[in-house]
């Protein structure tokens, strides 16, 4: 990073906050993804523990971070024209993490049964949803830096979110035309939903990006 | 100081105040309203610089307004400056645009037409036509600048954050510059009327800089702005921001920096100086209104982005400020001095004698002027300048350059150079030379200006005038300056 001036240090400073905050979403959607392939291999393990600890740790870093910044947002009275989508905007990419602790919270709870012939559905689902959710976070971090690239990114997620319905579609198809018991067939689909919220979610942040950049442009 | 002088300088620093007041927030506003500068540090930076720009430049836009009409009673100065604050304060009632620059044009023409004095017509046009001027060239330069603005921010990929930090810093700086601007500019609309009565005399700091007594009266003018920018702008600066048309703050910035190139052109005598000396024409020192700057600049914005978010309505009451608020003015001012003459006694002009005595009509010969025709009107004495016109037209046909040659040596402005005055001027000022070559007419009395004038120059060059071109200008208004002060010494009654 290039040196600024000592006046413009604080300003340095937050923005590495921010920086640091997006890194903190793009983490928590690898440690989920490696936590499912863990859980589809192994099941509730201690490493499976491990990982859905390790969301948990990342979830209240995120949310100090979140703080720090929003807090520094209103004393500073900074960018008083687009605060308010700022704050939005960090209040839904934080809820990301949210849901990526909340699911492995429910993989540890609830202990879905998987059969072996859903695994490879399912992990395809999980990195789509992953992607989409890094994409989401580049775009936010195009919001930041270069206006110019949000469309881009915004576009690839649009992707990855139809890509991921259509996985949980066929996935769920696949469940209820199966032998498994209702009961089973009913947790599937729940779990399938849980981690295709992480798209939806992901698309709706690009969404209201798109209308951030607009404003930004005017 | 007398307090009578006091009390009549007050209506020039009323219309200060409302101008800090209002003009302010052209400058602030934005930055302001939208909170990214805080209100006390647009206020220091505002008053600061205000009143920089007022003593440091204040004095060019303020010779054009003088020539517009010479306002010589301080009653009728204070009268002016009175009428072109109310009216300013009634139309901004009534919420209709008004300018300081429009009003106190008014005012001036009122004063001239009750004292019969003469409107010069070249002075008029030229105001107004910077009217016209100054908003259309507040949109030409923020068009092309916030374009250009744009594609800097598009290459230099900022950070919000970043580009929020560099924007609040370009306003303040922007928003001093304006100030300054501000100051040089309508300073003249505040004290330019309180010119040619000024009470205030020129003194040395150390013998090396002469604080004027024009800068003297700029610097309470602009003390007065800077009252005006602390007790009221904060209500205007909140108001301004989003009224024409909702901007970014770096399309704020953008406005600002138009608005105050705009005003530093009409005011820069420094500016005039280096085009003229470069050979290129040079721009008329005006003071124009800050506000229609402002518009001006949001207009052509707009325009290019489209057009779609202007409220064109706008426009038409500028044009119709053009006209309505200096005639207002002009009828508010005429009334008032009508009252402040006639009710409570004031001298509200002093009156200038008109007459061809021999000397005069020698001049006439020697310059060519149709002195046979004007015969007629020898040794006769005229009341006011338009009275003794009407009898010059009513005797032969003149042109305008050759009318004014008439009115000039015709002007009747005695002198004495009393060994007893000459022992109280201000020698640094003048200069040993001037000094040795007014010393050497004591005991003589002049009937003319132009008598004194041509006496000095032929005992000294350094009392000449060079030749009429816009790079001898601030020489010559030096010179002028330094008649004017001989005038006002050592003049007697008739």
């Amino acid at each position: 990073m290039s040196k600024s001036p000592a006046l413009f240090r604080k300003t340095r400073i937050l923005e590495g906050q921010i920086d640091e905050f997006l890194d903190c979403i793009t983490e928590a959607g690898l440690i989920f993804q490696r936590a499912i392939k863990i859980y589809l291999e192994q099941g509730a393990s201690d490493e499976f523990a491990a990982s859905t600890k390790q969301s948990n740790e990342i979830e209240t870093h995120g949310d100090n971070l979140r703080r720090i910044i929003e807090t520094q947002l209103y004393e500073q009275t900074l960018i008083p024209d687009l605060r308010a989508d700022v704050l939005k905007l960090l209040e839904d990419l934080d809820n990301l993490i949210n849901i990526i602790q909340a699911n492995c919270y429910r993989f540890t709870i609830e202990v879905p049964d998987i059969p072996p012939e859903y695994h490879k559905d399912f992990m395809d689902l999980t990195e789509t949803v992953v992607t989409c959710v890094d994409t989401v976070v580049m775009s936010a971090r195009a919001f930041f830096r270069n206006i110019e690239a949000v469309r881009d990114h915004n576009s690839k997620v649009m992707f990855y979110e139809t890509e991921a319905d259509k996985i949980s579609t066929k996935l769920k198809t696949k469940a209820f035309r199966s032998d498994l018991p209702k009961v089973e067939k009913i947790h599937l689909r729940y779990f399938v939903e849980r981690i295709d919220e992480l798209a939806n979610e992901a698309e709706d942040i690009a969404d209201s990006l798109a209308i951030f950049t607009i404003k930004r442009s005017i | 100081m007398d307090v009578v002088v006091l009390l009549f300088l007050t209506s020039g620093l009323f219309l200060g105040w409302s101008l800090g007041a209002n003009d302010a927030a052209n400058v602030f506003g934005t930055a302001v309203g939208t909170r990214m500068v805080q209100f006390t540090t647009a206020a220091v930076v505002c008053s600061i610089f205000v009143v920089l720009g007022a003593v440091l430049s204040g004095s060019g836009a303020a010779h054009t307004l003088g020539k517009l009409g010479s306002v010589n009673a301080l009653a009728g100065s204070f009268m002016a400056a009175f009428s072109a604050a109310l009216t300013v304060y009634w139309m901004t009632r009534l919420g209709l645009p008004v300018s300081t620059s429009q009003a106190i044009v008014g005012a001036i023409i009122g004063w001239n037409l009750f004292s019969g004095s003469i409107t010069d017509t070249n002075a008029l046009f030229k105001i107004l036509g910077t009217w016209v001027a100054c908003p259309l060239l507040a949109g030409l330069i923020a068009a092309p600048l916030y374009k250009l603005t744009r594609i800097f921010l598009k290459r230099a990929k900022f950070h919000l954050l970043r580009l929020d930090a560099y924007t609040r810093a370009a306003l303040i700086f922007a928003g001093a510059f304006g100030s300054y601007s501000l100051g040089a500019n309508n300073i003249a609309n505040v004290m330019g009327v309180f010119v040619p009565v000024s009470p205030f005399t020129d003194f040395n700091i150390a013998g090396m800089l002469t604080f004027t007594g024009i800068q003297q009266l700029f610097l309470i003018g602009a003390v007065a702005i800077g009252v005006g920018v602390f007790t009221y702008s904060k209500k205007v600066m909140l108001t301004v921001g989003d009224g024409l048309m909702p901007l970014s703050p770096v399309a704020a910035w953008v406005v600002v920096i138009a608005h105050s190139i705009v005003l530093f052109l009409f005011a820069s005598e420094g500016l005039e100086h280096l085009l003229a000396s470069g050979g290129l024409p040079t721009i008329p020192l005006v003071p124009v209104s800050s506000s229609q700057a402002v518009v001006g600049a949001v207009i052509g914005i707009g325009l290019l982005k489209g057009g779609k978010n202007i409220q064109w309505k706008i426009l038409g009451s500028i044009g119709a400020g053009w006209v309505t608020t200096p005639i207002i003015s002009a009828v508010v001012c005429f009334v008032a001095l009508f009252f402040l003459q006639n009710v409570f006694n004031q001298q509200v002009y002093r009156e200038v004698h008109y007459s061809l005595m021999p000397a005069a009509m020698d001049k006439a010969v020697k310059l060519g002027l149709p002195a046979e025709d004007l015969k007629d009107l020898e040794s006769q004495t005229f009341k006011s300048a338009s009275k003794f016109r009407a009898a010059v037209r009513k005797q032969t046909f003149l042109s305008k350059p050759q009318e004014s040659k008439v009115l000039y040596y015709a002007e009747i402005s005695r002198t004495s150079i009393t060994p007893e005055v000459l022992g109280t001027i201000d020698r640094d000022w003048l200069g040993e030379e001037r000094s040795k070559a007014l010393d050497s007419l004591s005991g003589r009395t002049f009937t003319y200006k132009w008598q004194l004038s041509e006496s000095l120059s032929a005992k000294s060059d350094l009392w000449k005038s060079l030749k009429e071109t816009t790079a001898n200008k601030t020489y010559n208004k030096q010179i002028k300056s330094k008649l004017d002060y001989l005038h006002r010494t050592f003049a007697i009654d008739d």
